[in-house]
């Protein structure tokens, strides 16, 4: 049968970080455009994050980060969901991240980074245009 | 008064006649209201301040209700204290930097601590993996306190510490480093933020629920009352609640009542309220929004001094006096064409000093892509040497005060914000809001309403939704060196070696049969720390002891 389900998101935080205006916005941004939305709230661990997309299997995965530590979390959470066989999870990410450190990330298995001042409906756009429910 | 009347009369007559001929040159475009939404009147004029009385809700600087500003002399007397946050890599690497800035003029410090050390992890610990000396210094024990604040002595400077649920611990750290240096504690001078409501409100960064972390706020309250009665133990906050995204009207009124939360549990504590009640400080964030901002000191002067004294039962008038500090809006920053975020810093710092701020931070230009360069943290404060020192502003005290539209909304701000005060208050109080999501709930719909404004145009970002340029020429920002985390782990690993194993466990189990038993933890936390114990070590008993807070995460 034709899978025609919603695609469901996963917006995370991963780390010590305590920001979460963005994460918050843009999790709500998506519910309003239709999308089913989980939202973690602060504090995960990285094995954390990966077991609640696979348990709320998730086509999405977002993450955002402002403390510094995205080149240590991204690539440990695309690690992760590897080694779980989840790495048909698209995982994408925002926050406070030097755009010189963008293609390292590109290159561990992350979809794309947004950075400040993107317009939600950017987002939006990106996920309609990326992004499949998954094959469960 | 007859006379006043009639006058009125005549100004509201002539208003609306001007009425008429603006309105058929008004654009449609226009949007007439401020940051947080809040409505502007095109023309302010007398019959907004009707009713008013300038001795009532004015005075003198220096008196009730000191809306004016909480001094005499104002900056007269002083200049407001240029306290710039800084804090990255290990101790050194900050103590580096305050040394720094300290050679350029600046009269205070500020110190930033990373995110495993705001969290109670050690810089060995699972967690604080890619986070050591990231987003501030790294301290796990006393060592690091000591080189942080290595040829500093700390009675000629007055040290502010952004730390919160483990403020208890790194200000022992702080007091043992006095007392190695010889300074009393008397001496001292210097503010921890040590505000868990607005940690559970917006920052948050916490360890465990709110009752157990008000308790130790409170801990450090009273014995900084009667120990170190120059240090402000607690700066509440309301830059966070702003950041995460409420209005200027909701920044202040959840900080007042953050506040009044405080007097309450230090009374319930058996604490008079003068005691304490003189060294309670502020912050305060500045957006934008130039006049709103202003605007907002004003109001929360009048508001506090009215708290204090009519409900709270204050009798010194140092109580009454809102002191705070100030910074720049972090969140107004734009990652995009970042010379332009100097042009805003000082828009805001100027809105701070017209509002009487008694210190500020600037923020860097560059502070949406990485931690300051050096380059953009002396711009930042040689941007309030030029407004303090070149610019002429601080001539006359409160210039914009008697402005139509100033007093206007202040008035305004004040009003709506004791409205949410009176909701909170409905609810039991701040302890039982935040239990409800009741301030959560509300920031992140108005986060939610003013990103709608961005992203349908309504607001405008120059650099981001207009005036846009296209593959911008890449920005110098500050590198953390990645060798930080392992120098830190070794530095670490050294002090656990050396110390006295045996008394530091001893001092643990202390600090846990304190907990238990509610005495006051602050005496038995600078026994530990001064043999070394650690924050994460220290924290763990708090975790065992009063539980692990977990997110509600509304939105």
């Amino acid at each position: 049968m034709e899978d025609d389900r919603r695609v469901r998101i996963l917006i995370g935080k991963a780390g010590l970080d305590g920001h979460d205006r963005g994460a918050k916005i843009v999790a709500r941004a998506l519910r309003d455009a239709g999308y089913e939305v989980v939202y973690t709230g602060l504090h995960l661990t990285p094995e954390m994050i990966v077991e609640t997309a696979i348990q709320e299997d998730v086509d999405v995965l977002g993450l955002s980060i402002l403390s510094g530590a995205h080149n240590y979390l991204f690539p440990e959470i695309t690690r992760l969901l590897k080694e779980m066989g989840a790495d048909d999870i698209v995982v994408f990410g925002g926050g406070i991240i030097p755009r010189d450190d963008i293609p390292g990330l590109i290159n561990n298995g992350v979809k794309a980074i947004f950075q400040p001042g993107t317009p939600t409906g950017e987002i939006i756009d990106w996920v309609k245009d990326n992004i499949k429910p998954r094959d469960l | 008064m007859e006379n006043d009347k009639r006058k009125i009369t005549k100004v509201r007559e002539e208003k609306a006649a001007w009425e008429e001929r603006y309105k058929d040159f008004q654009k449609v475009d226009v949007d007439l209201t401020t940051v947080s939404g809040m409505e502007v009147p095109p023309l302010s004029t007398p019959c907004d301040l009707d009713g008013s009385n300038y001795l009532r809700d004015l005075g003198f600087p220096g008196s009730y209700p000191f809306t004016r500003g909480i001094y005499d002399s104002m900056y007269h007397g002083k200049l407001w204290t240029m306290r710039q946050f800084a804090g990255f890599g290990t101790p050194r690497d900050t103590n580096k930097r305050f040394k720094f800035l300290l050679e350029q003029g600046q009269t205070g410090l500020s110190t930033a601590f990373d995110m495993p050390t705001l969290m109670g992890y050690d810089c060995d610990h699972e967690r604080a993996k890619g986070e050591v000396g990231k987003e501030g210094v790294s301290v796990s024990s006393l060592a690091d306190m000591e080189a942080l604040f290595d040829g500093i002595s700390l009675d000629k400077v007055s040290t502010s510490m952004t730390i919160n649920c483990t403020a208890i611990i790194i200000l022992a750290m702080y007091l043992v480093v006095a007392e190695k240096q010889g300074v009393r504690w008397d001496r001292l001078d210097g503010t921890t933020q040590n505000d868990m409501l607005k940690e559970f409100i917006a920052q948050r960064e916490w360890i465990c629920p709110p009752r157990p972390s008000v308790k130790i706020v409170v801990d450090v309250i009273e014995f900084c009352s009667k120990y170190v009665p120059k240090w402000h133990p607690v700066s509440i906050s309301g830059y966070h609640i702003r950041e995460a995204g409420s209005t200027a009207v909701q920044e202040l009124a959840f900080t007042v009542a953050d506040g009044i939360g405080y007097v309450r549990e230090c009374i319930e504590r058996g604490l008079q309220v003068d005691e304490f009640g003189p060294n309670l400080s502020f912050f305060f964030n500045v957006h934008n929004d130039f006049l709103e901002e202003v605007a907002k000191f004003r109001a929360a002067r009048r508001m506090w001094a009215n708290i204090m004294r009519d409900r709270l039962g204050a009798e010194n008038p140092k109580s009454w006096m809102l002191k705070t500090h100030a910074q720049t809006a972090g969140c107004s920053l734009t990652a995009q064409q970042p010379l332009n975020n100097i042009v805003r810093v000082t828009i805001q710092a100027l809105a701070a000093v017209l509002g009487g701020t008694q210190s500020l931070h600037t923020n860097s230009m560059d502070e949406t892509l990485s931690l300051p360069t050096e380059e953009a943290v002396t711009v930042a404060l040689r941007t309030q040497q030029i407004i303090g020192e070149e610019s002429g502003v601080i001539n006359s005290i409160d210039p914009l005060g008697g402005s139509y539209l100033i007093e206007d909304l202040t008035n305004r701000i004040e009003t709506e914000a004791h409205d949410y005060i009176r909701r909170i208050d409905e609810l039991g109080g701040i302890i039982e809001a935040i239990d409800k999501g009741f301030p959560q709930k509300e920031i992140a719909d108005s986060s939610y309403r003013y990103q709608q404004r961005l992203d349908n145009g309504d607001k405008v970002i120059v650099g981001v939704n207009r005036h846009t340029v296209e593959d911008e020429t890449p920005f110098p920002t500050l590198r953390i060196d990645e060798e930080v985390a392992g120098s830190q782990m070794d530095g670490l690993r050294e002090v656990k070696r050396r110390r006295n194993k045996r008394a530091v466990q001893q001092h643990l189990k202390s600090i846990t049969k304190a907990a238990k038993s509610g005495e006051n933890l602050m005496p038995y936390i600078i026994d530990a720390v001064r043999d070394y114990a650690t924050l994460g070590e220290i924290s763990d008993v708090f975790r065992e002891v009063f539980g692990i807070y977990r997110d509600p995460a509304y939105y």
